[in-house]
Order: C-alpha cells, then sequence, then structure tokens
C-alpha cells in the first residue's frame, strides 16, 4: 500500500513521463522532416513546376493547388458547418431528430478519408461528370471536414455561457440577434482557431484527393485570370494535384532523379505550412476577439 | 379588492396573503392571475397570484427551490420554451402571457437582471449601446447621452467614463453587475426584474447596489428575489414569501418580518427554517 502522498508523486511522474515522451517524438518527427527538407527550399523550388523525368523541378503549381483547394473547399464547408451547428445547438431540441444528425456527423467524421475520396470519385468525378477536377476535390474535402468544422463550431458556441444568450433576450433582442450579435462575436476567436486547424487537415489532405482532384497538374499561366481557360490558375475544372498527393506520387512511383529532395522538400514545405496555420490560428484569434469586444 | 372573488375557496386562502398597494400613489402595474408553472409534468408554481405596485420594491423571498426564480422569469418570458406557463400575467392592462404578445418588445418594458454578471463580450460602451442601435438608434449624441445617463444611474459613470472603450469583461463582479443593470434601464423599461443580483457581490459591492436600486426606484418598479432577510428588510416596500410553488404570505415588508401570519414565514425570516 502507497500513502497518498506517494500515489500522488507516481501518477504525477508517470504523466510527464507520458507527455515528455509524446513531445519528444513530436519533436523528433518534425526535426527530420524540417532537417531534411529545409535545406531543399530555394525560391525556384517553390515556384517552378514539376518535372516528370529531369532533375531540378519545383512544386510551385502543387502549393498554388494546394491553397486554392483550401479556400474553394473552405468557403463551400464553412458557411454550411456554422448553418449546422448554430441549428443544432441553438435551435434545434433534443430528440431524435437531433440524435441523428448528431451521429450521422459522428459516424462521417470518422470515416477514412480514403472512403470519402471513392466516394467523391464514384459521385463528382464520374456521375455528376465533373471529371478529376477542382471542384470534385472541393467538394470531396468539403465531406471530408464538414463534420468535423461543425463539431468545432458547435463546441465553440458551447464554450459561450447561456448566461450571455439570456442576456441578450432579456434585452429584447431576438434569438437570431442575440446569436449573430453576442454569441457569434463571443466566440469568434475559438470558432477562428478551429476553422484554421481544419485548414491544416484539408492542407495536408491526401487521399480524399487522389481520385478526385487528380494526380497531374497542368502547368499554369498566372497572367490569365480568366476562370474559363484551361491553363488559368482560377479554372475550377482542370486536374490538380496538390502538394500533399505530390508527396505520395513521387513516393509512390516518382522517376526523377531528385525524387526524394523534392519529396522532403515538399514534406517541409507541407509543415511550415501546417506550423502557419496554427500559429496564424492563435494571432488572428486574438486580434480580432480584441477588436470584436472592444471597439 | 381580490383579484379572484368569484373563487371563493380560493379567495379565503388568499385573503391573508395578497394585498393591493394601498398607496394610490403606485398604482398596480403588474399582476399575475391564476398563475401555474409546469417544468414538463411537474408543478413548479402552484399559486402565486400578486399585485406589484409602481415605483416600489418587492421583494420575492423564500426557502431554495420555492419557485421564486421560476416566478420571476415567467413575469418577462423568459420561461418561454423551458417551461409551461399558465394563467394572466397583467402588464398595464393587456396579458403579456399571450402567445400573440410581441415578447421582444414587451422584454424591453420589463427588463431582467441575472444573478451572476453576465456582460457581453464587447466594449462596455457597446454593452449599453447595442441593443439601441439595433432598434434604430444610430445617432452618436443621442446614444453617447443613453450610455451617460445609464452608467450615471447605476452609478457606475465615476469608475468608468475614461475607459468606455475597455472590455466589459475586464470589469469586476460589482461592477459587471451594475453594467447589467445600466445596460437594461438603458432601453428604457418599467419594470426591473432582479434574481439574486447581489449574491456573487461582496458586501461593499452589495451595499452599493441596494443604494443603486432604492435610487432606481423613483423611476422603475422593481421586483428582487433574494436570499438575504436584511437586504429584503433595508430595500423593499412589499415582500412575498414563497414556499413550495405557492405564495403563502404578501405583506408590506414590515408586516412580514413584524407580524407574520404564517408560522413558516415566521420561522424564515427568523432564521430558524428547516
Ligand atoms: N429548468 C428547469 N427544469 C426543470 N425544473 C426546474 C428548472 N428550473 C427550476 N426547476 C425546479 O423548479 C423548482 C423551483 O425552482 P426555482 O429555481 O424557481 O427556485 P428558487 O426559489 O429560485 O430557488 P433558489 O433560491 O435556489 O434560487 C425547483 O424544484 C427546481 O428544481
Ligand atoms: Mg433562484
Amino acid at each position: 500500500m502507497m500513502n497518498p502522498k506517494t500515489q500522488n508523486k507516481v501518477a504525477i511522474g508517470s504523466l510527464y513521463g507520458i507527455a515528455g515522451l509524446v513531445v519528444l517524438i513530436l519533436m523528433a518527427l518534425l526535426g527530420y522532416i524540417l532537417v531534411s527538407g529545409v535545406p531543399q527550399l530555394s525560391w525556384h523550388f517553390l515556384t517552378a513546376p514539376a518535372k516528370a523525368f529531369l532533375e531540378g523541378g519545383g512544386v510551385g503549381v502543387q502549393l498554388y493547388n494546394s491553397f486554392y483547394l483550401l479556400i474553394l473547399a473552405m468557403l463551400i464547408s464553412f458557411p454550411i458547418a456554422l448553418g449546422a451547428a448554430i441549428y443544432l445547438y441553438e435551435y434545434a431540441k433534443d430528440n431524435w431528430v437531433t440524435t441523428t444528425i448528431r451521429t450521422a456527423i459522428e459516424i462521417l467524421s470518422s470515416l477514412p478519408s480514403v472512403v470519402v475520396g471513392l466516394f467523391g470519385f464514384l459521385f463528382f468525378v464520374v456521375r455528376l461528370n465533373l471529371g478529376f477536377s477542382i471542384l470534385s476535390g472541393a467538394f470531396a474535402l468539403t465531406f471530408f471536414n464538414l463534420p468535423l468544422l461543425t463539431r468545432s463550431i458547435e463546441d465553440s458556441l458551447r464554450t459561450i455561457d447561456t448566461t450571455q444568450r439570456e442576456g441578450g433576450l432579456a434585452l429584447g433582442l431576438s434569438r437570431w440577434e442575440t446569436i449573430t450579435r453576442v454569441i457569434l462575436p463571443a466566440a469568434v476567436p475559438s470558432i477562428l482557431t478551429g476553422v484554421i486547424l481544419s485548414a491544416g487537415r484539408v492542407f495536408g489532405e491526401a487521399a480524399a484527393l487522389i481520385y478526385t482532384a487528380g494526380q497531374s497538374a497542368p502547368a499554369l499561366d498566372f497572367t490569365d485570370w480568366n476562370p474559363f481557360n484551361i491553363s488559368s490558375p482560377l479554372n475550377p475544372m482542370r486536374p490538380a494535384e496538390t502538394l500533399a498527393v505530390h508527396i505520395w506520387k513521387i513516393n509512390s512511383e516518382g522517376i526523377m532523379p531528385d525524387a526524394k529532395a523534392i519529396s522532403s522538400g515538399s514534406s517541409a514545405v507541407l509543415v511550415l505550412a501546417i506550423l502557419l496555420f496554427n500559429f496564424a490560428a492563435r494571432y488572428l484569434g486574438k486580434r480580432l476577439y480584441k477588436r470584436l469586444t472592444s471597439a | 379588492m381580490f383579484l379572484n372573488n368569484d373563487v371563493t375557496a380560493k379567495t379565503a386562502m388568499l385573503e391573508r396573503h395578497i394585498v393591493q398597494p394601498a398607496d394610490p400613489e403606485h398604482p398596480t402595474i403588474l399582476s399575475t392571475e391564476d398563475l401555474h408553472v409546469y417544468y414538463g409534468k411537474k408543478e413548479a408554481i402552484a399559486e402565486g397570484d400578486l399585485r406589484f405596485a409602481s415605483n416600489q420594491i418587492t421583494a420575492l423571498i423564500g426557502p431554495s427551490g420555492s419557485g421564486k426564480s421560476t416566478f420571476l422569469r415567467s413575469l418577462n418570458r423568459m420561461n418561454d420554451r423551458i417551461a409551461t406557463v399558465t394563467g394572466k400575467i397583467m402588464y398595464r392592462g393587456i396579458d403579456i402571457n399571450q402567445p400573440d404578445i410581441d415578447v421582444y418588445e414587451m422584454r424591453r418594458r420589463v427588463g431582467m437582471v441575472f444573478q451572476r454578471p453576465n456582460p457581453f463580450a464587447k466594449s462596455i460602451y457597446d454593452n449599453i449601446a447595442f441593443a439601441l442601435r439595433l432598434r434604430g438608434v444610430t445617432d452618436k449624441h443621442e446614444l453617447d447621452e443613453i450610455v451617460e445617463t445609464s452608467l450615471k444611474q447605476a452609478a457606475l459613470w465615476n469608475q468608468v467614463k475614461d475607459e468606455l472603450n475597455k472590455s466589459a469583461l475586464a470589469l469586476s463582479g460589482g461592477q459587471a453587475q451594475r453594467l447589467c443593470i445600466a445596460r437594461a434601464i438603458a432601453v428604457k423599461p418599467d419594470i426591473l426584474l432582479l434574481d439574486e443580483p447581489a449574491s456573487a457581490l461582496d458586501p461593499v459591492s452589495t451595499s452599493q447596489l441596494e443604494d443603486t436600486l432604492l435610487e432606481l426606484k423613483q423611476q422603475y418598479s422593481i421586483i428582487i428575489v433574494t436570499h438575504n432577510m436584511q437586504q429584503a428588510g433595508r430595500i423593499s416596500e412589499y415582500t412575498a414569501f414563497f414556499n413550495q410553488g405557492r405564495v403563502l404570505e404578501y405583506d408590506t415588508t414590515s408586516h412580514i418580518f413584524t407580524n407574520p401570519q404564517v408560522q413558516i414565514t415566521s420561522d424564515y425570516v427568523s432564521g430558524n427554517f428547516g
């Protein structure tokens, strides 16, 4: 029998140990990716188009595609997720309908992304005849993103105390006014954090895109912004390999001589971008909160 | 004289408890008739027929779970969607418990301050101004003026006049509660409902809050739930004693304290309860 004090010490000790181990693994992983990848980075690498057989290709198009897909996917999924979360948390009564919706969201959020990708392939690419395209990819990413984003926004709403809602209602505000004028502004930092974190997930997603946005990255003409032209960066109907898909592809079938270096460099870019998202999330969240709460 | 003369059995029971404010200077502004409140099947208010005098402070006292909050929250329909409220709530001759009443408009006439201070995550200024803006008051001067008078009435102006743009979340508990009062009176209500507004405050803030309420009753009719007998004694003209979902006794505060008609009331106000 240990006395409570020793017990406590042992517990704290092992928790510290576990936490330390987790941090160590993460650092090692991150360190490995950065150390092997960062030396490959150059302006040329970040902007040049990829080469299939020769050395010296870049990831410019893939990087651009990743951002473009991300923005499109977010533009589609954020309003839907916001609406769903507001409905579920602020309006819906607790009954079998909402329980069903919640269960569905739960299941969707644990769906392997490759399944989402195959669904996207069968439905958007084949059935709706959108082909391997940015649009197919963005829809697939929406499916992939929606459940988690909805849940994260709902959690953000949950962190706002009910007394805030009552305060709004007691002033004669309607429920909608209370939600839009009191609750959402107060929840913005936490919603934003959720959005940016999910953006990180979307940015790094490969499996859902392989069969939807495709595995080729036609060269883009960055002077042509007419979305109807095939080489225009804005064209949503062109196939668009993203950075994450690029990494997967090089590693499975890359035949350029510097495949290893490109893969390392791309991984570093991916990781750095996601780190950037996270820091941006914090910074923007704080800034926005300040602006919304005192002005 | 009584609200339900026709129901003789009830009248006999209520005779003791219900007073019509005798003072013609303070006519009835709000009254409840045959009010019942149910949470699902559970009846939380079984008997709560009261008349409230204008420009006076009425205290609702009683043991925990006796239904004071339930009653109070029914008065401005804050229990909509939470509980079923039957009976009439007469405000200036209108039954505001009707489904077709504009609840939002009504709540601007019957304001409410809660137990825990709940300032919005906005600036001090906006806490007061934003509800007004939503109702179409956009003139900066007018807004400034309303913010200033409300804060003055809530006795907060001197402490915050130089930092109106600061977040209200940085205020102390007592200050935050005053801000909530300022916010409530900025929309110019007739009646202020307060549910244990001082229970989260220290003694100094509490006494300041009481002074504020005494000031405010010049302009507003105040109904306040309190657990603090001394507080009820210090500030209220009338006191209603709740027990198990019924109003057992309703009289002038001095009567309730010095000459209660019901044994439970007597036990409660003297602190011998339970
Ligand atoms: N939202 C609710 N749902 C179900 N029952 C409730 C709810 N709110 C209150 N009740 C019940 O109604 C009864 C009266 O509660 P109420 O909060 O009105 O009492 P109170 O007099 O304000 O008590 P206290 O002094 O502790 O604040 C209690 O039995 C309580 O459990
Ligand atoms: Mg209560």
